[in-house]
């Protein structure tokens, strides 16, 4: 078997969805990464069939941490399927929590006071700061800098993590958001401890780029290795930081608009090569116009309530009907489909899980290359299993 | 963007028959859906990903929505004269009847290009057993692969034209649809026949058990 026996299905942007060839050939050694190997994030395993050192196929293999996330959801109250959102993405528990509240608000149509607005965007973009700040860590220690990024990006996390901490009570399990709101009003010495992160997170940014950016191996190491066209991009459904590095203008929070976030001045950083490079530049981006939100929004928050004080929590049962809410989480489009039939439990209670979606590609990115460039392509696609796997 | 009907009229002008139909939405978020036929399908998403004025270039969220065949109770009142002269009695009957139910797949389109949607695609199966089979739009747009692969494990749905349709999240050889209204779970999922019981009884033969033996553990 070789690469071109293998026929490519017409799809946009030169795409090549493959047929399954179950035939076993001499020539070609096939090896099973995962699931229990360092590089693959989680218990995630990928199938590779390798010709000598090139990769000609790839099959990610799922489903090690299903736990059936969506029938819990369908099996508990829409009030108690909030923690477990916390559970799909564990990096990033205050953007899953919004994007549900996203979509319940949009089912029942709650208003949100202007003052959860402001914190939701705080915290969001906090989370960002974190999970970026991670990634870019993990990304390196995929490339075999071992130690140094990560636990930088990891003394930054801890602040992070100690703000969430004394907001909600949980560092990474937050169960912060509701529908209508937020759970607890921040304090002055709350929003006091954010300014001073954001003051502050500018110089960690200058310090981890003055040790990465410009580094000649991090440069020969992943300029052009796993690149991605436009075209398949958006027809592989791939959104986030990976969408953007190939130069598509699609920022959910330009696009929509939720929340608060049309009146803060701030850039959609774009890349131009698609690569994993420009996929780790592009979140050094982010988070350089995630300090500027941050700073707006903590200028400009309005006193006020925090939950619209109409808001029912307990007993809620929205009308019957159906909605699909999406915000811009730091792995991509989180989005919640949600069916209500009238009762306290959703009909139907639907992830739209950014990073499992952003895998379709993965087989397309790696093909060509060795092994040793597959493990860094999965670490700048930025996956969580809890929620690949759900 | 155009509204839904008038989304449904310019899909009509240009697939004369395709029978279209308006799914309404009553809850506030007002994100109507449109019903489509699995023999028009894709020609319909072709459309809708390719047409200038439309360009849905990006289907964000497939998932399926299982819809159990329903029983449906009908009351009528009858009036029945009485024989012994009085007054006539109205008698309540019932009637029982099935809702056949189906499995549907919904899709949500959005347009990177032109930013707009979500257009929400609806495709419903002839029923839940053995008529279970719909065209894949994997073709027509590739995120469509991963998740239309889910839909297929957790309900059950068989997309035609798929290029590589096997379970994604359960296991190989497993054999239910978790997703499903009526799914009833294993005792164990660990269980599986070992050689252990015929031996086991093989041995019984040769060895009778004693009269206070316990019995031999059932799998």
């Amino acid at each position: 078997m070789s690469v071109s026996d293998l026929t490519p299905l017409s799809a946009p942007g030169g795409s090549t969805v493959r047929a399954v060839h179950d035939e076993f050939h001499g020539d070609l050694l096939e090896v099973s990464m995962g699931p229990h190997h360092p590089s693959t994030h989680g218990v995630f395993r990928m199938i590779v069939t390798l010709d000598g050192e090139t990769i000609v196929k790839l099959k990610p293999v799922f489903g090690y941490l299903h736990r059936n996330h969506e029938k819990l959801g369908e099996n508990t109250t829409y009030l108690a399927s909030m923690p477990y959102t916390d559970r799909l993405d564990y990096l990033n528990s205050m953007t899953n929590n919004w994007a549900y509240a996203v979509a319940v608000e949009k089912l029942a149509g709650l208003a949100v006071p202007e003052r959860a607005e402001y914190v939701r965007v705080i915290l969001a973009e906090l989370t960002r700061l974190l999970n970026h700040s991670c990634l870019a860590g993990f990304l390196m220690q995929d490339c075999g800098c071992s130690g140094t990024p990560l636990m930088y990006a990891f003394r930054e996390r801890e602040k992070i993590l100690d703000l969430f901490e004394s907001l909600s009570g949980s560092r990474m399990m937050c169960n912060y958001q509701r529908f209508g709101g937020c759970r607890v009003d921040p304090s002055a010495d709350w929003l006091a401890g954010a300014q001073r992160l954001t003051d502050g997170y500018g110089a960690f940014l200058d310090e981890f780029e003055a040790l990465l950016t410009g580094n000649e191996i991090l440069m020969a190491r992943t300029q052009g290795v796993g690149r991605l066209s436009s075209a398949l991009a958006i027809s592989a459904g791939v959104t986030g930081p990976a969408l953007r590095a190939t130069g598509v203008a699609h920022d959910l929070r330009k696009v929509d608009g939720y929340g608060v976030y049309p009146r803060f001045d701030f850039r959609v950083p774009l890349g131009d090569h698609g690569d994993t490079y420009d996929r780790y530049m592009i979140r050094i981006l982010e988070m350089r116009e995630s300090l500027k939100i941050l700073s707006q929004a903590l200028a400009g928050l309005p006193g006020g309530p925090i939950m619209d004080p109409k808001a029912k929590l307990r007993g809620f049962r929205p009308k019957a009907g159906e909605a699909y809410g999406r915000i811009e989480g730091p792995k991509g489009e989180i989005g919640f489909y949600l069916i209500s039939d009238g009762s306290a439990n959703p009909y139907r209670y639907r992830v739209r899980p950014p990073s499992f979606i952003n895998l379709t590609i993965l087989e397309d990115m790696c093909l060509g290359r060795t092994v040793a460039d597959a493990v860094i392509i999965l670490g700048s696609v930025d996956i969580v299993l809890g929620e690949v796997d759900r | 963007m155009d509204t839904v009907e008038q989304l449904r009229d310019r899909l009509l002008a240009r697939f004369p028959g395709a029978g279209i139909t308006v799914v309404a939405n009553p809850s506030p978020a007002a994100q109507h859906s449109l019903l489509l036929t699995a023999a028009t399908a894709r020609d319909l998403a072709l459309f809708l990903r390719d047409e200038p004025g439309l360009q849905f270039d990006q289907c964000s969220n497939v998932t399926g929505v299982d819809w159990p065949d329903k029983e449906i109770v009908d009351t009528t009142k009858v009036t029945l004269p009485d024989p012994a002269g009085g007054p006539p009695k109205v008698v309540e009957q019932k009637s029982k009847r099935v809702e056949p139910g189906c499995l549907e797949v919904v899709y949500h389109l959005y347009s990177i290009a032109l930013r707009h949607g979500p257009v929400i695609l609806r495709l419903r199966t002839a029923n839940r057993t053995d008529s279970v089979t719909l065209p894949s739009l994997t073709p027509v747009w590739r995120s469509c692969e991963f998740q239309e692969r889910e839909v297929f494990d957790l309900f059950g749905v068989v997309f035609a034209g798929h290029p590589d349709l096997r379970r994604i999240l359960m296991w190989d050889g497993y054999q239910d649809h978790p997703m499903r209204r009526d799914y009833v779970e294993p005792d164990s999922y660990e269980w599986e026949p070992t050689p252990h019981g015929e031996v086991l009884a093989k041995a019984r033969q040769h060895y009778p058990a004693p009269a206070a033996a316990p019995e031999a553990p059932k799998p």
